[in-house]
């Protein structure tokens, strides 16, 4: 099967009610790998993403993948900062990806039930999914995103609201995910984290990306005054 | 007062002794009814869904038809269909005026519009919180609408049992296309109004009586069936 | 599946017996006697005669529509006038009863002194007692109408209210209200909620009221069952409904005469 990846963006904008939200954005993804999205707040991080995977459709310009959209659309997922739960059971929240690619229930449950395993969700198949807390959630809306295997996985801050253990086990997943040969591309304002995982970094800045290179030569220098003074903590204008 | 316990008492005799006329209009009120009602759901469920799932550019005017149809006096939907079946009307060939068919087809007019709304406002409210996950896993129109009926399905019997409880308490409309034909057409409502006419209110009250308990029965045998059914499965 | 119950319910239920909608006034209805006469039809005759309930103005327009194949109304005018369109090839006469005028049990107009039923609703309007009139273009309306016309008078003001509903509904607000009414002698006798109300008047020939059978014609709609209407109106003029018909008691009273020539 011929991976979606690489993404191109071309002199894309997303645009609401004549405010730029992001963009123009010129920039090539390839087929591996961490990218970690950082920038401070109204960066325009989270438009990025939902631009890049289609949630938003873009103003100007164009979003590519090496497949056509609709072949594309089907091996991308997405996690939310706010982890969206079905009103089901959390089984039935795991395979509901799978069933929607038409996937039978009984295969889709054995996966579910696999998935769960490695999620540690095991003893909470049955539970309703709005019940879960907060960590669990996550730990589900992310299971859930991996569980038809992706060629690309978003996550929009999927550690947010989750205190630090919670955060260190779903970077294990995500290492992990990125390890079995899912793209990873990540917004955070953890720059811990961003250290931890980034294999990549794009430094928004005004909705622009300001300054994008390989992790190490980033962290270690930045080229740009205004990412030098955003890892440092400053306010940057 | 004392019409008040006649009521009751006269509701009791009736059902002690299982009255052979009030079952045969108990029944006759349910399956008219319930029939009508699986007929508005099979049309208002979906409506609403893909009133809540779909922007085109009519929608708000359709929402805002939609709702003023709920307010239609059932008079006026019995007196449109009674001329659309009337012998001298449209469909009178088809020899339906004065049967349960024609009174069916006055409910559906009347509740489906309630159903439909009820429907679409439960289910606008669970696709904006469904909304940006659905649309990231590729879900088809077909599979939104299904999830939001399935994941609202609580709130869906809650349109179901509001159009029921319109339409098993309606008598503007079926009686004009009913006829209130002893044995043939007449129902709970319609005997009701007939007895208040003929100043029998102990009966009247009755009956009126018997009506509210089978509304009650249907609204708790419904609720209690989603409630195994979520222990069961969800 | 679903869809083949949905269709099966919609279908009509074949009638075993032959069937004959008789559209009726809601006065005949609340009196009671058809109770006793349809299943004395049903066994003589093998009819199965659906009554539909409603105003003599209603039962008309459903004649004239071809909905129902036979009327029994009581308004002579309009039944002359249905006859004339074409939408009854005859009327005949069943059998009368009578209008009483129904008020307070203390009759505060003095009614009960008066020596025709002009002058009961002479007083009436003079002394402004509350009254209660159908309103609804019924046959009892009409003969309510008409005596005001012989008294000369336009009733109207306060203590006039039409309240354009049917028998049962006018007496139930009659005797809510403690106002006068004119109903039919059995609706009457039939009422089961008459209140601190009695008959005040009654016995002037003026206030008798003929009901007639009109069989609609086969002419306009092909649907129309002629000939179990043509049965129905044998029945109804036969020695038989004459026996049911003038041995119908409502509270030990006769409220309907057997009219009807063979």
């Amino acid at each position: 099967m011929v991976n979606v990846l690489p993404l191109t963006l071309t002199g894309a904008v997303l645009t609401r009610r004549d405010k730029v939200l992001v963009g123009p954005v010129d920039l090539t993804l390839g087929a591996r790998g961490i990218t970690v999205v950082i920038g401070p707040n109204g960066s325009g991080k989270t438009s990025l993403l939902r631009m890049m995977h289609g949630l938003q459709r873009v103003t100007q310009g164009s979003v590519d993948w090496a497949v056509p959209d609709a072949q594309a659309r089907r091996r991308q997922a997405y996690v939310f900062q706010q982890p969206i739960a079905l009103r089901r059971s959390v089984l039935a929240n795991l395979i509901y990806p799978l069933r929607l690619h038409g996937v039978p229930r009984p295969q889709a449950e054995a996966e579910g039930r696999a998935i769960a395993a490695r999620f540690g969700l095991s003893g909470k198949l049955a539970q309703s999914a709005p019940s879960l807390s907060g960590g669990e959630m996550q730990s589900l809306a992310l299971a859930r995103a991996l569980i038809t295997r992706p060629d690309v996985l978003f996550a929009d801050e999927p550690c947010a609201a989750l205190d630090g253990q919670t955060t260190r086990r779903i970077e294990a997943h995500l290492t992990a995910a990125a390890g079995a040969g899912t793209r990873l591309i990540m917004a955070t304002h953890d720059m811990g984290q961003a250290r931890r995982l980034a294999d990549q970094v794009i430094f928004l800045l005004h909705g622009r990306i300001h300054e994008m290179g390989d992790a190490r030569p980033f962290f270690n220098g930045p080229a740009t005054p205004e990412a030098a003074a955003f890892l440092r903590g400053d306010i940057v204008d | 007062m004392n019409d008040l316990l006649a009521g009751l008492s006269e509701a009791l005799r009736l059902i002690v002794t299982l009255d052979a006329d009030l079952i045969e209009i108990t029944l006759r009120s349910l399956q008219v009814t319930l029939t009508a009602l699986v007929i508005a759901c099979a049309i208002g469920l979906p409506l609403g869904g893909w009133l809540a799932v779909r922007r085109f550019r009519m929608r708000r005017a359709v929402i805002a038809t939609m709702n003023a149809l709920i307010g239609l006096p059932p008079v006026v939907v019995g007196l449109i269909v009674y001329l659309m079946f009337s012998r001298s009307g449209p469909f009178g060939v088809l020899g339906l005026l004065f049967t349960p068919t024609a009174m069916i087809v006055a409910q559906v007019i009347i509740i489906t519009p309630l159903v439909a709304s009820i429907a679409h406002q439960a289910m606008r409210d669970l696709w904006s919180e469904y909304h940006d996950l659905l649309i990231s896993m590729n879900a088809s129109r077909r599979q939104r609408i299904v999830t939001l009926m399935l994941d609202g399905r609580r709130a869906l019997l809650t349109a179901a049992l509001a159009g029921f409880g319109r339409a098993i308490g309606e008598v503007g409309a079926i009686m004009i296309v009913g006829g209130n034909i002893d044995g043939a057409t007449r129902v709970l409502t319609t005997a009701i109004a007939l007895e208040t006419g003929r100043g029998n209110f102990a009966l009247a009250l009755g009956l009126g009586l018997i009506l509210i308990a089978l509304a009650l029965i249907v609204s708790l045998a419904s609720h209690w069936a989603l409630r195994t059914e979520r222990r069961g499965r969800w | 599946m679903l869809l083949r119950a949905i269709l099966l319910c919609l279908l009509p239920v074949p009638a075993l017996a032959e069937t004959v909608k008789l559209a009726v006034t809601t006065s005949f209805r609340n009196s009671g006697l058809a109770d006793v006469l349809l299943p004395r039809i049903a066994s003589d005759t093998g009819l199965d005669v659906q009554m539909i309930v409603v105003g003599t103005g209603q039962a008309l327009r459903l004649g004239a529509a071809g909905d129902v194949d036979a009327v029994l109304v009581h308004a002579r005018a309009a039944e002359e006038a249905f006859i004339a369109a074409g939408h009854a090839p005859h009327r005949r006469p069943i059998m009368y009863n009578d209008f009483v005028v129904v008020g307070p049990l203390d009759d505060p107009a003095g009614t009960a002194g008066a020596a025709t039923a002009v002058e009961a609703f002479t007083r009436i309007a003079e002394s402004r007692a509350a009254f209660v009139s159908r309103g609804d273009d019924s046959g009892t309306h009409t003969a309510e109408r008409a005596i005001w016309r012989d008294a000369g008078l336009h009733p109207e003001g306060a203590w006039y209210r039409p309240v354009g509903a049917g028998m049962g509904a006018a007496l139930n607000t009659a005797v809510g209200l403690e106002a006068y009414v004119l109903s039919d002698r059995a609706s009457w006798s039939n009422f089961g909620n008459k209140g601190a109300m009695r008959i005040t008047f009654q016995g002037d020939p003026a206030l008798f009221n003929q009901y007639a059978y009109l069989p609609i014609s086969g002419d306009k709609h092909d649907a129309v069952a002629v000939d179990g209407a043509a049965r129905l109106e044998d029945w109804l003029t036969s020695n038989a409904a004459r026996a049911l018909i003038d041995g119908y008691r409502v509270v030990g009273e006769q409220v309907f005469t057997f009219n009807a020539t063979r």
